[in-house]
């Protein structure tokens, strides 16, 4: 009987093993098929007409395939969803992990456990009928897409991860720091604000991370707002494409084995390389916690 | 044991799944414009009434990505909204022209023009005319809605208009809903999107006098149209419940349907 449940384990060791391995296995061709259907286009173009190329026309009689719009536009937009999301995240999970009564609590972070919930097309739908007009209202100008709409629905977006991971960082800062603050009678707003947020500050940093990570990688709900057109980012009002709208919306007509739709490849790992690197520097964050 | 059920289950589970993707003879598979949706999804509908038993399916994906599944095998008959290129013919592909869809121009219902001329039109999109006073409407900016490049509305509207890659676009969305809501939000936008999609959110412009409606898209008089196509490929023929929808959707038959999606049969 003994022998049997041993050799039970060792076959669902087996499955679960299998099972972790599919997860590797599917990061690796990813990653393996992007390398090798993105740089091609790359090499083709030239690595600095590609990445610092202003003018993006794929069908053109001259077809120009220049990114540097997408990626400006890539990181001003998700810098302006950061400089509007965080603040507003920030000093919500302060204010839930330290300061809310119980009851309210509970109906907040119910309420951002459904905003983390909401498909993005809903957000784009929602901010194509109601914030692109209400910019347009509101500026006086001809069209309210653009990036500022981008921007606003991506701060909205990316407001659930910030405040669910930073509530935890804050929630896990040792009582007794805040007690002895306070019983050296500091104020509870002092405590929370020069004792708790300094000790929870690798786990708000982080949150800030997976924020950015969110934000730059969000394609639908920014293309149905953003007006898509591969201008430079020279205005927050100006009709700009992402990194990931310039992949989504041209994908599904480029023609196969062409140089447009291998630069579409090259796009994508071009952003698939910002996101490693945002990845890694969520690891440094975590780590640099987990070691002190 | 309880763990030997679950694993069961999930084996019987799985293979049920791996099953029901294997592609019977019943089957229908159609892949591409998302323009072909309602006319498609009608003759798909009445085809699986008529014939019980038999699975049709609709891919919307867009032209290209249609003709390059019929061109893989990945799928029966291909669906494009625009003819197809010599090289694509050269790959071992035909059309067959189902029906014609107008492309309508469209505006904000608040836009007092309801007539605008092709070579208006084309000057308005690439930027020659920029106010909608020029045109006889309020003192606005004009607010250019399109398609994404490549699209195969974007593609038969600049063909016709001849503005091939001189549009300055303001917005350039990646469906036919899309842009009827983004002009149905903005007085001053123009848009264009096939006539079988409108809807009462927007304005159709007539083009020169004439009305973008199935009598004058048929004859010929309505300049802004382009063809609905199934793309097959020529050495290879089609299984037998494909062959039958394509005789089916090809047929007089079908005729009050097409009509009835909004496009113009070609039969």
């Amino acid at each position: 009987m003994k022998h049997k449940t041993k050799s039970l384990e060792h076959i669902i060791h087996g499955i679960f093993l299998i099972l972790g391995l599919i997860t590797v296995g599917c990061v690796l061709l990813i990653s393996v098929y992007l390398i090798l259907s993105g740089l091609p286009a790359i090499l083709e173009v030239g690595i600095a007409d590609f990445l610092f190329g202003s003018s993006w026309e794929p069908s053109a009689a001259e077809p120009e395939y220049g990114i540097l719009p997408f990626i400006l536009t890539s990181i001003y937009g998700t810098a302006g969803a950061i400089i509007i999301g965080v603040p507003i995240g920030f000093l919500t999970a302060v204010y839930l992990a330290k300061m809310a009564p119980k009851k309210v609590k509970a109906v907040i972070q119910q309420a951002v456990s459904m905003l983390a919930g909401i498909p993005s097309v809903v957000y784009g739908l929602v901010g194509m009928i109601v914030l692109v007009p209400g910019i347009r209202k509101l500026f006086g100008i001809p069209d309210g897409s653009g990036l500022l709409a981008a921007i606003i629905v991506l701060a909205i977006m990316i407001l659930p991860s910030i405040i669910k991971m930073s509530v935890t960082a804050l929630e896990a800062v040792p009582k007794e720091f805040e007690d002895a603050s306070l019983a050296l009678g500091a104020t509870p707003e002092e405590t929370y604000f020069r004792v708790s947020v300094p000790a929870a500050k690798s786990g708000i940093a982080a949150s800030v991370v997976l924020g950015v990570g969110r934000a730059i990688g969000e394609a639908m709900a920014v293309m149905m707002v953003a007006g898509n057109v591969p201008n430079m980012p020279d205005s927050i009002f100006q009709s700009v494409r992402f990194l990931t709208t310039a992949v989504a919306s041209e994908m599904a007509y480029s023609v196969p084995g062409s140089l447009h739709r291998n630069a579409l490849f090259s796009i994508a790992l071009v952003l698939f390389l910002f996101i490693m690197l945002i990845n890694a520097t969520l690891n440094f964050f975590l780590k640099g916690d987990r070691t002190k | 044991m309880k763990k030997i059920i679950t694993l069961a289950l999930a084996a019987i589970i799985s293979l049920t799944a791996l099953t029901s993707c294997g592609s019977s003879g019943k089957t229908v598979s159609t892949d591409g414009s998302t323009s072909m949706e309602k006319v498609i999804g009608a003759l798909g509908e009445s085809f699986m009434n008529a014939n019980s038993g038999v699975t049709f399916t609709y891919n919307p994906t867009g032209s290209g990505t249609g003709i390059q599944a019929v061109t893989e095998g990945r799928c029966d008959i291909g669906l494009s909204s625009r003819s197809l290129k010599d090289s694509e013919k050269a790959n071992g592909l035909t059309e067959t022209v189902l029906a014609y869809d107008g492309i309508a121009v469209i505006v904000n219902p608040e836009n007092p023009v309801h007539d605008l001329d092709v070579a208006t039109i084309a000057a308005i999109y690439t930027g020659e005319i920029t106010n909608w006073s020029e045109v006889g409407g309020n003192d606005s900016e004009i607010v250019l809605i399109g398609r994404e490049a490549n699209s195969g509305t974007r593609d038969g509207f600049e063909s016709i208009t001849d503005t091939e890659d001189a549009c300055k676009y303001r917005q350039e969305l990646t469906s036919t809903g899309d842009v009827i809501t983004a002009v149905a939000s903005n007085p001053g936008a123009i848009g264009y999107a096939s006539v079988a999609s409108l809807k009462d959110s927007v304005k159709a412009l007539t083009v020169a006098g004439v009305t973008a409606n199935e009598e004058n898209i048929k004859n010929g008089s309505y300049v802004i149209q382009r063809p609905f196509v199934l793309v097959t490929k020529a050495d290879t023929t089609l299984s037998e419940t494909a062959q039958k929808f394509f005789d089916y959707a090809t047929s007089a038959e079908a005729n009050d349907l097409i009509i009835k999606a909004g496009v113009v049969p070609a039969t």
